[in-house]
């Protein structure tokens, strides 16, 4: 998130079907390559244009087990160096889940969004409330809230934010 | 620790838990989650911070992890004696950015004071976690690597996390988690010859999957569970994540194979002697159907090895049906011993020689091309069968490419038809007690 504190999100959504892995969002064959070739990659298999089109404030909504595979962080790491503010999913894999909150990505699970949302279509997320508004707002719907330790960790920008004022002597 | 606190509600319902009073029996993961929380009771959806046991790092994170630490100014480690360190999955390295990254977590380490280091060579780090005794039962591991939950297989609860997540629990010892919920699988019976541990593990991805497991432990129990072996249960403990599962705990050697009293949010039973051999097909774990539905699909590359199959065991089982025959024209195989230790005893047993001579590439020991990483990868259109676990899109080389899972029975048999075949019906009498079970 650009503004670690942040707890509202609005952006242009790019949709994605069930089961998108780690191995998607991160291909373990460029593990070694820069920063800038492993982005090019970024959920290749699923929607090639993804990479090269996404814009700095979008917001991936997806199908059920977002994010199911390796616990490489790398993963919400990237989505978030592309530009992405926020993912919604109706259901997100655990590793990734805690991994997109430990590198500051609000990432929440809201059954039936993938459904609800069409592609480039404008949505809203109030991480706090746990609240997804979709289009012109006539459709709200309920995401799971993420749990307050959590929002913590958000609301430092992450845990490598966390650490640095642990290591300070600021908590 | 699961990101949504009420997605499980309605299972949560289904296990009737509400009121559950002071000390009531617990499942295996909440029993370990109250042990390191210092708790006396811990509840399905309640958060507690842990003090963590074990914390595994590889090659891929060790430095980044490390390095988090030492850029953001922290200067020790809560406690080094923790933390082991395997390089397995870029060795040895194929790149110089890779040599670059390793020399990088050499470094680190040493910074760090981290004794217990594992080199290129020494293996897949869970197989060398357990080989080395950095694990016991009742444990609370952490590893950044999904397939952290094998450690379940002593009884030890243990999960992936990420980077991040790691430097924070090296820095203070401690990580929250949110108890999951518990699917109990309830094993009956035993496995015929040439089914294995895999093919049970294949069939609970059809029957549980990740909609039942996700974000939950899933706990194995009954008479079942005592006649697998460690490597079976490895195996099975293995592709607990693939479930979506955060634990997939076995009873501990000597242990109860029950809990009575304890309550689970969903209950399986599976007769292993009803089992037939499985095969998942692209390019999702959860797309198993048995080996007879997918005989006689032409397989380019077939590759047994892998954290969840590169065990001796496994080598044995597929010698038993490789040896004194030779692989089909047409088809590759690569085999990767899990460890150095599988690899020395492989060669004693004479194992390596009789997959070689089949027409086998042997290769050192580490992950091999199970990650799609090097020494192996595919080219579109390419088909794999290999023993690990993972067939997504993209996971061995080309997106292009698609990746069959099977037992190391099941591989043996393909490669020596050069198509998906049933090894029942290939294999000689099964004339070794060796063979894997
Ligand atoms: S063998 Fe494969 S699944 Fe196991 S740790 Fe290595 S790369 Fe991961």
């Amino acid at each position: 998130m650009t503004n670690p504190g942040t707890t509202r999100f609005g952006g242009r959504a790019w949709l994605f079907g069930a089961d998108i892995s780690t191995d998607m969002l991160s291909p373990g064959q460029y593990v070694h390559d820069p920063l800038e070739v492993r982005l090019r990659h970024v959920l290749e298999p699923a929607r090639p244009e993804f990479a090269a089109e996404v814009r700095p404030g979008d917001i991936v909504v997806a199908g059920p087990n977002f994010g199911c595979g390796s616990s490489r962080e790398s993963a919400p790491q990237h989505l978030k160096d592309l530009g992405v503010v926020a993912v919604l999913a109706d259901s997100l894999a655990r590793i990734f889940a805690r991994n997109a909150i430990a590198v500051g990505l609000p990432a929440l699970s809201c059954p039936g969004v993938s459904a609800a949302v069409e592609d480039h279509q404008h949505v809203e997320v109030d991480i706090v409330a746990g609240e997804v508004t979709v289009g012109d707002g006539r459709l709200v719907l309920r995401a799971d809230r993420i749990p307050p330790p959590m929002l913590d960790v958000l609301r430092h920008g992450g845990i490598e934010a966390l650490l640095a004022s642990l290591a300070a002597g600021g908590r | 620790m699961a990101v949504t606190n009420d997605s499980v509600g309605s299972a949560a319902a289904a296990g009737g838990r509400a009121g559950a009073g002071a000390a009531s029996p617990m499942t295996a993961a909440e029993a370990v989650l109250a042990r390191a929380s210092g708790a006396a009771q811990v509840e399905p959806g309640q958060y507690v911070v842990a003090e963590i046991d074990a914390m595994m790092m590889h090659d891929i994170f060790a430095a980044d992890v490390l390095g988090m630490l030492e850029r953001v100014g922290i200067a020790a480690l809560h406690d080094p004696g923790r933390a082991t360190v395997v390089f397995d999955h870029m060795v040895p390295a194929p790149s110089v950015a890779a040599a670059e990254h390793q020399a990088e977590a050499r470094r680190l380490l040493r910074h760090y004071g981290i004794g217990a280091f594992y080199e290129i060579g020494r293996g897949i780090c869970h197989q060398v976690m357990v080989e080395e005794g950095r694990v016991a039962p009742g444990d609370l591991v952490v590893g950044t690597d999904s397939h952290s939950t094998t450690y379940g297989a002593l009884g030890a609860a243990g999960c992936g996390i990420g980077s991040s997540e790691m430097a924070y629990a090296l820095a203070t010892g401690q990580l929250w988690f949110k108890v999951p919920e518990t699917v109990l699988v309830v094993l009956d019976g035993r496995l015929h010859p040439r089914v294995s541990a895999k093919d049970l593990v294949l069939y609970l991805m059809r029957e549980v999957g990740s909609a039942e497991a996700q974000y939950r432990s899933v706990e194995h129990a009954g008479a079942g569970t005592a006649s697998l072996s460690l490597a079976e249960r490895m195996t099975i403990a293995n592709m607990g994540v693939e479930m979506g599962a955060k634990f997939s705990l076995f009873p501990a050697e000597g242990a109860p194979t029950m809990r009575p009293g304890a309550r689970y949010a969903a209950t399986h039973t599976v007769d292993l002697g009803a089992l037939a051999p499985q095969v998942a097909l692209p390019h999702h774990v959860e797309n198993v159907v048995d080996v007879q539905d997918v005989a006689g699909l032409r397989i380019d590359q077939v590759f047994l090895g892998s954290c969840t199959n590169g065990r001796l065991e496994d080598l044995r089982e597929a010698a038993s049906i490789l040896r004194g025959r030779t692989i089909a024209a047409g088809v590759r195989m690569i085999v990767t011993p899990a460890s150095s230790l599988v690899y020395r005893e492989a060669a004693r047993e004479g194992l390596l020689a009789d997959l070689a001579e089949a027409g086998a590439i042997v290769e050192g020991p580490g992950c091999g091309p199970c990650f799609g990483g090097h020494l192996g990868l595919l080219a579109p259109g390419e088909r794999c069968l290999g023993t690990h676990n993972r067939n997504f899109k993209g996971r061995m080389g080309s997106p292009g490419a698609e990746i069959y899972l099977g037992s190391p029975s099941t591989a043996a048999a393909t490669a020596l038809v050069g198509a998906i075949a049933d090894p029942r019906t290939v294999a000689e009498p099964v004339s070794t007690q060796e063979v894997a079970s």
